[in-house]
């Protein structure tokens, strides 16, 4: 019932925002035809403005959209006017999806293990350099990250391609790149998750009842102690499915996080409110699918 | 060395006293007063000025360079070290500015509670499904449009300067301050019915009287601890809006517009390593000490972190 709540809630929230991407980048000054046939022609860009509607006022173009979009329409590009924003989105999408899935998978798999392990060696040299790690992985910027990676392994080495998205060899550096300070995000919550377990009542039962180290850890602890982790990996998942601009620029990988960046500078109108959305709308699916787990591990927390 | 718990110390000095006594934590503090004492009297001790051009371009690290130059021969160790001034300060007032804004956001919802904390809260979460990456773009071309209109009507070059990065401050500060507002709410919605705001309100104190000398105060550790997170969260932000040339401009520097200038010069056939490494490894520094200070606060300050 209350998931149902927040699933009809969702509409109205994507309205919202929409009205508010849609304000936003129209606040902004310069339009999308500044950059074009410079000097251009009065005439010509009137024209195009009126081809565009943009010449209407603002609530009437709004609400245009708005039926175009409950059609399933997101309307041309204003930039690449020949492409329609489903269209570049469909291009792009793909390959973000799946690059930010490894990410969070190499995340996940590399944080999980390190704060479970820094956690239960608490106070001992392992969970000093495992911290260590983990802090470090999320001071150091994709943007250090990247070129270093690229100049080592890539340059130096040939270990790895310098760029594009061909092959799985293609797809390690930028994962790494992307992924490392989300790893050290998930270990670090891992370890606070685990260490704050560790000391419940429930875990000295399971304990009085013989049960060995093993058991106590992996089926008791860790199930409650994973729970921060499951609720950040909601926006962590569409941070990371909607694209980054770093590693797409330096890898030149043709995903969406380029656009997201792009299209607000060059003031691309329908392509950022279309981008937008799309974040938003995986966000609140990410975040109801994330409490929808909480309350299937955690089943103390009712819902109401 | 025992804990005086008899002596009576408010919730913050017993904190203090927590956060005293971690080593790292305090170790990190120093290094970091160093750093910047090293930063500020830089321009004092060094032969080469940030944007002193020379014909040494991509010099390798040497006796007279000691990191190397870049593309137009300026020392990079003079420019490292301007670039972590200006990173720091960015990250400082940056920082400020959305403390400014989350907490008095914050405090009003919690304080008002009901129907005016559930609009509030609403708008920050509506704010927290925009990405931010699109709200600062069109944040700083506004401001910058705005900025350059007043530039018209002769506007001096200092002080271009310093409204340009009044603008960044503003950006980075406004797309922030959301978890800040968030948290602040939580701790005032708790001690807004505590009898000691019902006495003062029984006093006659008035609401901002209340929120200001009574309820802030108690929630001063934690702002402090989140206000020490946010810096290394907002240098790394403006280092990000550096690479996409939003940020600092030429041929003022930031760690972040050093590295992407490195970056820019990745080619298979000359490897200048240290435009990279350098800044790089100056920006790593200065955001793991600032977040070990900032996590020793935070087990210190933090109510949870008692276990």
């Amino acid at each position: 019932m209350y998931f149902l709540r927040r699933l009809a809630w969702m509409l109205p929230l994507l309205l919202v925002i929409s009205m508010l991407a849609f304000a936003l980048v129209r606040v902004a000054p310069g339009g999308p035809f500044d950059k074009e046939r410079k000097p251009a022609s009065p005439e010509i860009e009137r024209n195009l403005k009126a081809k565009y509607h943009l010449d209407e006022p603002l609530w009437r173009q709004y609400l245009r959209y708005l039926a175009a979009v409950a059609q399933g329409d997101f309307g041309p590009s204003l930039k690449y006017r020949n492409h329609s924003v489903t269209d570049i989105i469909a291009q792009g999408l793909p390959v973000s999806l799946a690059l930010g899935w490894m990410a969070f998978c190499f995340a996940m798999g590399v944080g999980i293990p390190l704060g479970f392990y820094t956690a239960v060696r608490k106070g001992e040299f392992g969970d000093y350099a495992g911290s260590l790690a983990a802090v470090l992985a999320v001071c150091v910027p994709g943007l250090v990250v990247g070129p270093l990676l690229i100049v080592l392994l890539a340059i130096q080495w040939r270990w790895f391609p310098v760029g594009l998205w061909e092959g799985p060899w293609h797809v390690v550096l930028p994962t790494m790149t992307l992924g490392l300070y989300f790893a050290g995000r998930v270990a670090r919550l891992m370890r606070e998750g685990m260490q704050s377990t560790l000391h419940a009542e429930f875990i000295t039962s399971a304990r009085a009842k013989g049960l060995g180290d093993t058991q106590v850890l992996l089926r008791h602890a860790f199930r409650i102690a994973v729970l921060p982790v499951v609720s950040y990996s909601g926006p962590m998942l569409a941070d990371l499915l909607t694209g980054s601009f770093v590693v797409e620029n330096l890898f030149q990988i043709p995903g969406i996080g380029v656009f997201m960046v792009n299209s607000s500078l060059s003031r691309d109108y329908t392509m950022v409110v279309g981008l937008v959305l799309l974040y938003a709308a995986l966000l609140l699916v990410l975040n109801l699918l994330v409490d929808v787990a909480y309350s299937v591990l955690d089943r103390r927390v009712v819902y109401e | 060395m025992s804990e005086a718990p008899s002596r009576h110390l408010s919730p913050n000095q017993r904190a203090w006293r927590r956060f005293l006594r971690n080593r790292p934590a305090i170790a990190c503090l120093v290094l970091l007063a160093a750093a910047l004492a090293l930063l500020l009297a830089w321009p004092h001790l060094s032969r080469h000025a940030p944007d002193a051009v020379t014909d040494a371009q991509f010099a390798a690290p040497n006796a007279a360079h000691w990191l190397g130059t870049d593309v137009h021969g300026r020392d990079l160790l003079s420019r490292v070290f301007h670039g972590a001034r200006v990173s720091l300060l960015v990250g400082v007032v940056g920082a400020v500015v959305s403390l400014v804004i989350g907490v008095t956001w914050g405090a009003v919802a919690g304080y008002l509670g009901g129907r005016w904390d559930s609009v509030m809260m609403r708008v920050v979460d509506v704010l927290y499904s925009l990405p931010s990456i699109v709200f600062v773009i069109v944040l700083l071309t506004t401001i910058n449009g705005l900025l350059d209109k007043l530039q018209d009507k002769n506007l001096a070059a200092g002080d271009a300067r310093a409204a340009q990065f009044i603008c960044l401050f503003a950006g980075l500060g406004a797309v922030s301050w959301l978890t800040m507002a968030r948290i602040v709410r939580g701790q005032v919605l708790t001690l807004r019915t505590r009898p000691f705001v019902d006495a003062s309100r029984a006093l006659g104190a008035s609401h901002g009287r209340i929120l200001l000398r009574h309820i802030l105060p108690n929630i001063a550790g934690i702002i402090i601890v989140y206000l020490t997170l946010l810096v290394p969260a907002i240098i790394l932000y403006e280092s990000f809006l550096s690479y996409l040339g939003l940020g600092i401009q030429p041929p003022q520097a930031s760690l972040g517009s050093l590295i992407a200038e490195g970056a820019g010069q990745i080619n298979p056939v000359r490897i200048y390593w240290w435009l990279i490494a350098f800044p790089g490894a100056v920006l790593v520094g200065l955001l793991l000490a600032l977040n070990f200070v900032g996590d020793g606060l935070r087990d210190a300050f933090d109510p949870r972190a008692r276990a």
